[in-house]
């Protein structure tokens, strides 16, 4: 099976350990992903702004690289919604691109995706001996409805002490260029979800996506909070003799 | 160009009035008790109806359907009205219908009219276009009444009232009751049941003695002509029912095909919008019912062009219950005030720029006004896909010159990979020297939020520096 | 051009093009099924409304217990209202014939009716101004209403109780006394409708 990682723009430019920690788990489960070198950004920021034209160009550069894969990885809900959900919309019915999109669309997994349905595990053998709580992102959520995969996987996780997040299904306010556009609004879901991640008493909150983790995270930071955030990949990787870094 | 009114002047830009709303803390008291409340119960309800998702994907098709054929239900709902006795009229605009009810109500010699609570009304402010005819319609709706009586705004499509506590309520009733009729009790207390028995009294000599009413309608059936209107209290029926002369203003959108259809409509429109099996009162008539003189007045006032909307069309399914007001964590953090329509929250979002059309800063900026979280999409009875029309009508909307830039910057970085790999270089080269806060509109970020550590090396230096960690 | 023909001209131009979509209906249709009573009475308790089960021969006197114990001595009456069943009742029966007008319907002390279906999932009665419920404003402006109810007319969910129905008639459904959820989005039973509303199933 050739395995592509998207590993997205974000996660590519801020938060490298990600990738590392879906290339070394992968590994771990016996997949050699491959990283396809033309891949930057699926587009989504273009497209829920506004700008259909550069989303286009950007999906189209997305597709060309990713295509002839078996499967496509992607460590992030909100990437793996807009390929999914937008791409097919951007591409039109007909010609290469629509032909491309549809290749590449039914083979595009988010990381738990893959991991319960592609390769049938469950347990991935991770050790992470930390009270963490699991906020599920609404793209993960109500894009292309996860489930509860990732709690499956994270319940396998030994030395994990996993504690349910209060109105977890609530946006965290993050929503792209929307942080920016209604900064006042954005802070004031963040505060709300961030109250709610502190009620749990968790060390560790982790999620399907980093730009909700960066956006809460941010938050928890500039209160001195003392709880991190870590991608869900980062902790499946972990194991009693290796961290990620 | 004409520009439709929404019964609300165009003012502030939505990020504006929200900022002022998200600091209310009273207001967002209010609005978190009030809409948790009822997303529970909706909850609840529509749990338990174990065919939810095929009645969901009925009422959007027959909705659908209807919105396709329009043009042969609205002349079929026409016929059968006028075959039953009623009387129908064709009103292009806000100001045509206003003008239609206005000539009805002076031929009956009335000049006092009651009001079931209508958005269609309040979408073309009736109430002031009868005023100035001398004609004074008094709303009945309890939060309608709250509404009127504190000569305030309305901010919910179900409840325009959700923005008051009951403490607030009291003031107003107590306050402002005597100016419009029986004035409130002296002893009224802040209890929900005593503020209802106020409001009871305070209208109880006005239904009996009130000549004319005027309604909105919930469906309208083109097969049989007959109307429909869901609600609670009973001021509903008193309206439709003890008054000499009705008129009803209904939206062309509201026509659904068969009497049959119904079996759909009033599962999934009690269910989404109270959050109950059932509401308490609907009341169903056939033009002049109990020798009525019955009028309706049918209103396009911009949902025509609507309808030439392949994507935006789907807004006009809409059965206004309310769902994806309760639901949106926007809405519940702002309020409706902020959205300057009477069609607030997620549905106004993307109804009030398609009627209104985006030349004023507010109506360019409500198909921002959302996380596009979806929380609306997957609640909505008829399943309008918000989040999808918000992105086309934001591709649409003109945008200002340093997002442009800023945009068509980022989209040729990632035109090439080598680009972003040499901008994230630079980065990691830089990253000591990031300030902690963001100029100009990225400051909106940095005065809660920290920034992300930008690290030494990007994901694909680390991947070719070490082929992909096998080195 | 009239405003009529401006409308459906526009609408025309609209859907210029625009293919048809098919309807599906999975959903559960008319059951054909008699209604479950003792799920209509707890959906009918659920808006907290007076529910009561009794046999025919109990009819008379339950009757007359639940008026009396409400206190009421003036009671509307419409025409068709089976006679035997107010026989124990010691009450004013008033009819509406002359109609009587909204003043004199906002004197009595209360209205007694049947109904035309009634709906168990939802706990919901429907009348259709048919024989023994009378025009619209007997059951709206009196204080309190009591509903007999026969098991006959009890249907199981709401596309049974569309299928029964006449559109032609006027219609009221009513689910539980006149309520609001206008304040704090609580539900507060009594407004303008009947405050007490009491139902009377007949097994």
């Amino acid at each position: 099976m050739r395995v592509a990682l998207f590993v997205t723009c974000v996660n590519d430019t801020l938060f490298p350990d990600t990738g590392r920690a879906v290339v070394r788990l992968l590994r771990r489960l016996g997949v050699e992903a491959d990283f396809p070198r033309a891949q930057t950004c699926c587009g989504q920021m273009h497209a829920n702004t506004g700008y259909r034209d550069e989303a286009v160009r950007l999906a189209r550069r997305s597709v060309a690289a990713l295509r002839g894969y078996d499967a496509v990885v992607v460590p992030s809900g909100s990437c793996a919604a807009m390929i999914r959900e937008q791409y097919p919309g951007l591409a039109g019915s007909s010609g290469p691109f629509a032909d491309a999109v549809a290749q590449v669309v039914p083979k595009t997994y988010e990381l738990t995706e893959f991991l319960v349905d592609v390769l049938g595990v469950t347990d991935v053998g991770a050790y992470f001996p930390h009270r963490v709580t699991y906020h599920p992102t609404c793209h993960s959520l109500r894009g292309i409805h996860l489930g509860d995969r990732p709690l499956t996987l994270l319940r396998q996780v030994k030395g994990l002490e996993l504690v349910p997040l209060p109105g977890a299904e609530e946006c965290c306010g993050f929503g792209g260029t929307f942080a920016l556009k209604n900064a006042d609004v954005s802070a004031a879901m963040c505060a709300d979800k961030v109250r709610a991640v502190l009620d749990t008493g968790a060390e560790v909150l982790c999620a399907a996506d980093n730009s909700c983790l960066m956006h809460i995270g941010g938050m928890l930071g500039r209160q001195r909070s003392g709880v991190r955030v870590t991608h869900l990949a980062e902790i499946l990787c972990s194991t009693e003799t290796a961290g990620v870094r | 160009m004409s520009v439709t009114f929404l019964g609300m002047p165009a003012e502030r830009p939505f990020p504006r009035n929200a900022a002022r709303a998200v600091r209310d803390s009273q207001l967002r008291f209010n609005l978190r008790k009030a809409t948790r409340t009822i997303r529970a119960r909706r909850a609840s309800v529509v749990a338990e109806a174990p065919d939810w998702a095929e009645l969901r994907e009925a009422g959007r098709a027959i909705k659908e359907h209807t919105l396709r054929n329009l043009d042969r239900y609205l002349v079929r709902l026409e016929e059968a009205v006028t075959a039953a006795g009623g009387h129908v009229h064709w009103a292009a605009d806000g100001d045509e219908a206003n003008r239609i009810v206005a000539g009805l109500v002076k031929a009956t010699g009335e000049t006092e009219v009651v009001k079931v609570k209508s958005m269609a009304t309040q979408e073309i402010g009736l109430n002031e276009a009868l005023h100035e005819q001398g004609i004074t319609a008094y709303e009945t709706d309890l939060a309608e009444l709250i509404v009127q009586l504190g000569d305030d705004r309305p901010s919910h499509i179900l409840v325009p009232a959700i923005h008051r506590n009951r403490a607030e309520i009291r003031e107003i009733f107590a306050e402002h009751m005597a100016g419009w009729g029986r004035p409130a009790p002296g002893d009224l207390t802040d209890e929900p049941a005593a503020l209802a028995e106020a409001a009871r009294l305070h209208l109880r000599e006005r239904f009996l003695k009130t000549k004319v009413a005027i309604s909105g309608a919930n469906f309208a059936i083109a097969e049989t002509g007959t109307l429909v209107v869901l609600e609670s209290e009973g001021n509903g029926r008193m309206c439709l029912t003890l008054p000499r002369t009705l008129i009803s203003v209904v939206g062309i959108e509201k026509v659904l095909p068969a009497w049959r259809d119904l079996e759909v409509f009033l599962q999934l429109l009690p269910r989404s919008s109270t959050g109950e099996r059932m509401n308490p009162y609907t009341s169903m008539w056939t033009g002049a019912a109990e020798g009525q003189e019955f009028h309706l007045v049918l209103l396009d006032n911009g949902r025509t062009g609507v309808l030439a909307d392949e994507v935006g069309r789907q807004a006009l399914r809409c059965i206004r219950c309310s769902a994806c007001l309760n639901v949106c964590p926007v809405y519940e953090r702002t309020g409706g005030h902020a959205y300057g329509s009477v069609y607030p929250g997620p549905i106004g979002a993307i109804l009030t720029p398609q009627l209104r059309g985006m030349g004023s800063e507010l109506d360019r900026s409500l198909p921002y006004a959302s996380s596009l979280c979806g929380a609306c999409y997957e609640v909505c009875p008829v399943a309008i896909d918000i989040p999808s029309v918000l992105v086309d009508l934001r591709a649409r909307a003109p945008h200002p010159w340093p997002e442009r830039a800023g945009m068509a910057a980022a989209g040729w970085v990632f035109e090439r990979s080598g680009r972003l790999a040499r901008l994230q270089r630079a980065g990691g080269r830089l990253r000591r020297l990031m300030p902690r806060r963001l100029p100009g509109p990225l400051g909106g970020w940095t005065d809660t939020r920290d920034l992300p550590e930008v690290p030494k090396e990007s994901f694909r230096d680390w991947w070719d520096r070490t082929d992909g960690g096998r080195r | 051009m009239s405003s009529r023909d401006l409308i459906l001209g526009r609408v025309r131009r609209a859907l210029a093009g625009v293919p048809d979509v098919e309807i599906t209906r999975a959903y559960r249709g008319p059951s054909d099924k008699p209604g479950d009573i003792r799920l209509f009475e707890e959906r009918v308790r659920d808006y907290r409304a007076v529910v009561h089960l009794v046999d025919e021969p109990g009819v008379a006197e339950r009757v007359a217990r639940s008026l009396a114990e409400r206190g009421a001595r003036r009671v509307v009456v419409p025409a068709g209202f089976p006679a035997p069943w107010l026989a124990a009742a010691d009450v004013e029966a008033v009819a509406d014939d002359p109609p009587l007008s909204a003043a004199e319907l906002d004197a009595v002390d209360g209205v007694i009716t049947t109904c035309a279906v009634a709906i168990a999932e939802t706990g919901t009665i429907v009348l259709d101004a048919g024989p023994g419920q009378g025009r619209r404003a007997l059951t709206l402006v009196p204080d309190y209403h009591l509903c007999v109810v026969r098991a006959a007319e009890v249907v199981a969910n709401v596309p049974d109780a569309v299928a029964r129905l006449v559109p032609a008639r006027p219609l009221t459904w009513i689910s539980g006394p006149s309520a609001t959820s206008d304040i704090e989005l609580n539900r507060v039973e009594g407004v303008h409708g009947p405050r007490t509303l009491e139902v009377l199933i007949v097994t």
